[in-house]
């Protein structure tokens, strides 16, 4: 009994030691990432204004504001949705209802896609310089940036939506096959639909990567920062804009704050909305 | 009428048909664009690789690209170096937060940390880079100059690899068996003695593939530690020393570089994604082991 005490107290400290340093810890990333988010915010407030949002970057973005990034911002986005979100949800759907799980060729795709998913932005970028920039003639151009965004999407577009696919209960396609319809008008007007929140979640999950990506877009879409006139025009995305003002332009840091506070801020609500997308799935999940 | 019946019936199936053949074609496409990767890589590096033989990357005086000196290993080291730094402290911190989610937290401070953390993982990585360029390096400055600096940079790649580890160290945590954890409990472990020696040895093959995948994250990294580590070709000293990383050195020099010097860019560009490819494979062989 005397030999059991100390174990006991010991184990209350130890326990109680634990939990202080968890605590602390989940303090400390909290008031970092509270810290990052304020420093943005006191830093960017004061030089934002809807001027900062419709006029173009003047003396290379140190006075003006950022209306042709933002245009620039939203082609690339646009080309790279536009290609990537066909490609990826037929791909999706052939593996989540055409193939069985096994088979040689399901496999095959869904191994490269994961390879293709842990490939860094950088050599992403190296192969849109190599691949649409030079060999295709494409350039600097947004096209070309567009595209090399489009094979970074194309893992997590395909995942997310084949993952959505898979949770429509089996019981919906016994009962379309039950009822006679082809498996062309069960996926239109049945598991597609069923799956939209999913496919919506992942959708506004690919958009958010693409608008965070620098890497990939340095030697693909290019410096230039005034309007794009075509897509073959070289245009300069938001967040390459917050990386040029720091890194290249001395004086740029006030737009660069304001800028990061407006990709931030983007950022953070197509987020949020791809959470209650994917929040309302799993409340129906549990309800049926 | 029979015949009619029969029409509609062919269509139909025609149409399926023509489904699945479309439905095949995209998904060959999306196979083919890894394919296509590899191919323009290597394709770039060839005429480096028939050439010089390996060993120069290793064995030259050191990274002169413009006077034929390709030596990548302070940069391999620079990868390395910072890459390690960042999971040290990212995997303890990590744990922490998912034990705080799964066994210590009320379930609404949980949830609202759980949202934090993936918020925290929406940040992209230039906005990391240029807050630490901002706040982190001239804080650094004060302490021990220049600032820009192996420190720097593993403290930014932790904040960004950081969301990774929790979470997927949170998704293991919390797939162990409810009666694992009440049969603990009826034995009366205290609650870290049944994390200790129940909860984390039953989610530790999730947990490891979840550190690997960050692992690969932090060595293909580019922005954040380009705009932060400073960026001087050599092996660092110490933790105030500025480092050069592949990805970094990819990032700057591709624009201007040409012939040879351009083939070698893409020899690290090909070294950086064999890197990646084997930790993800290794994720992925964990994540098997766990599902069978």
């Amino acid at each position: 009994m005397r030999e059991t005490m100390p174990i006991h107290t010991w184990q209350v400290l130890r326990d109680r030691i634990v939990q202080f340093l968890i605590y602390a810890s989940v303090l400390l990333i909290s008031a970092v990432f509270i810290w990052i988010l304020a420093d943005l915010v006191r830093g960017g407030f004061a030089h934002l204004s809807w001027e900062f949002l419709t006029e173009s970057p003047r003396d290379a973005g140190r006075a003006g504001g950022i209306a042709s990034i933002l245009v620039s911002t939203l082609l690339i986005l646009l080309v790279a949705v536009l290609t990537a979100v066909p490609i990826a949800w037929t791909t999706a759907i052939l593996l989540a209802e055409f193939v069985a799980v096994d088979s040689a060729f399901g496999k095959a795709v869904r191994f490269s896609l994961h390879v293709l998913a842990g490939v860094p932005s950088i050599v992403f970028g190296l192969f849109g310089n190599a691949f649409f920039s030079v060999y295709l003639g494409l350039g600097f151009s947004i096209l070309s940036g567009g595209l090399t965004l489009a094979c970074m999407l194309l893992p997590i577009l395909a995942s997310t939506a084949e993952a959505g696919l898979r949770t429509v209960p089996n019981a919906y396609r016994m009962s379309a096959s039950a009822l006679g319809l082809t498996r062309t008008a069960a996926l239109v007007h049945l598991i597609l639909p069923a799956a939209a929140p999913v496919l919506a979640a992942g959708l506004l999950l690919g958009i958010g990567r693409a608008l965070a990506e620098t890497a990939a877009l340095l030697f693909t879409s290019g410096y230039v920062d005034r309007m794009p006139d075509s897509l073959l025009d070289s245009g300069r995305a938001l967040a390459l804009h917050i990386f040029d003002l720091s890194m290249n332009v001395p004086g740029g840091d006030m737009p660069a704050y304001a800028s990061a506070l407006v990709l931030v801020s983007l950022l953070l609500c197509i987020n949020i909305l791809a959470m209650k997308f994917a929040h309302g799935l799993q409340r129906r999940k549990i309800m049926t | 009428m029979i015949l009619s019946e029969r029409n509609t019936l062919f269509r139909l199936i025609l149409i399926d048909k023509l489904l699945i053949g479309i439905l095949r074609a995209g998904a060959m496409l999306a196979a083919l664009v890894m394919l296509l990767i590899l191919f323009f890589l290597v394709d770039e590096s060839w005429p480096v690789l028939s050439k010089l033989s390996i060993v120069r990357f290793i064995d030259d005086a050191s990274w002169h690209p413009l006077e034929g000196a390709y030596n990548l290993m302070p940069m391999l080291s620079g990868t390395v170096l910072t890459s390690v730094g960042a999971l040290l402290l990212t995997i303890p911190l990590s744990l922490a937060s998912a034990l705080f989610i799964v066994f210590y937290a009320p379930i609404h401070l949980a949830t609202l940390y759980k949202r934090l953390i993936e918020l925290l993982s929406g940040i992209p990585s230039v906005v990391f880079g240029f807050w630490g360029l901002t706040t982190l390096v001239p804080l650094i400055n004060q302490w021990n100059p220049p600032g820009a600096s192996l420190l720097a940079a593993i403290l930014v790649l932790t904040m960004m690899i950081l969301p990774t580890v929790t979470l997927t160290a949170y998704t293991a945590l919390a797939a162990v068996p409810e009666e694992l954890l009440r049969n603990a409990a009826a034995l009366g472990l205290s609650r870290w003695g049944m994390i200790k020696g129940v909860a984390l040895p039953a989610a530790k093959t999730g947990i490891a593939a979840g550190i690997i995948l960050a692992a690969a994250r932090a060595l293909g990294e580019t922005m954040a530690v380009l705009m932060v580590a400073g960026n001087v070709v050599q092996y660092p000293e110490t933790l105030f020393d500025p480092v050069r990383t592949l990805a970094a050195n990819i990032a700057l020099e591709t624009a201007y570089a040409m012939g040879d010097h351009r083939a070698v860019l893409f020899v690290s560009g090909l070294l950086l994604m064999l890197l990646v490819m084997v930790l993800s494979g290794m994720a992925g062989l964990l994540e098997k082991q766990r599902h069978a």
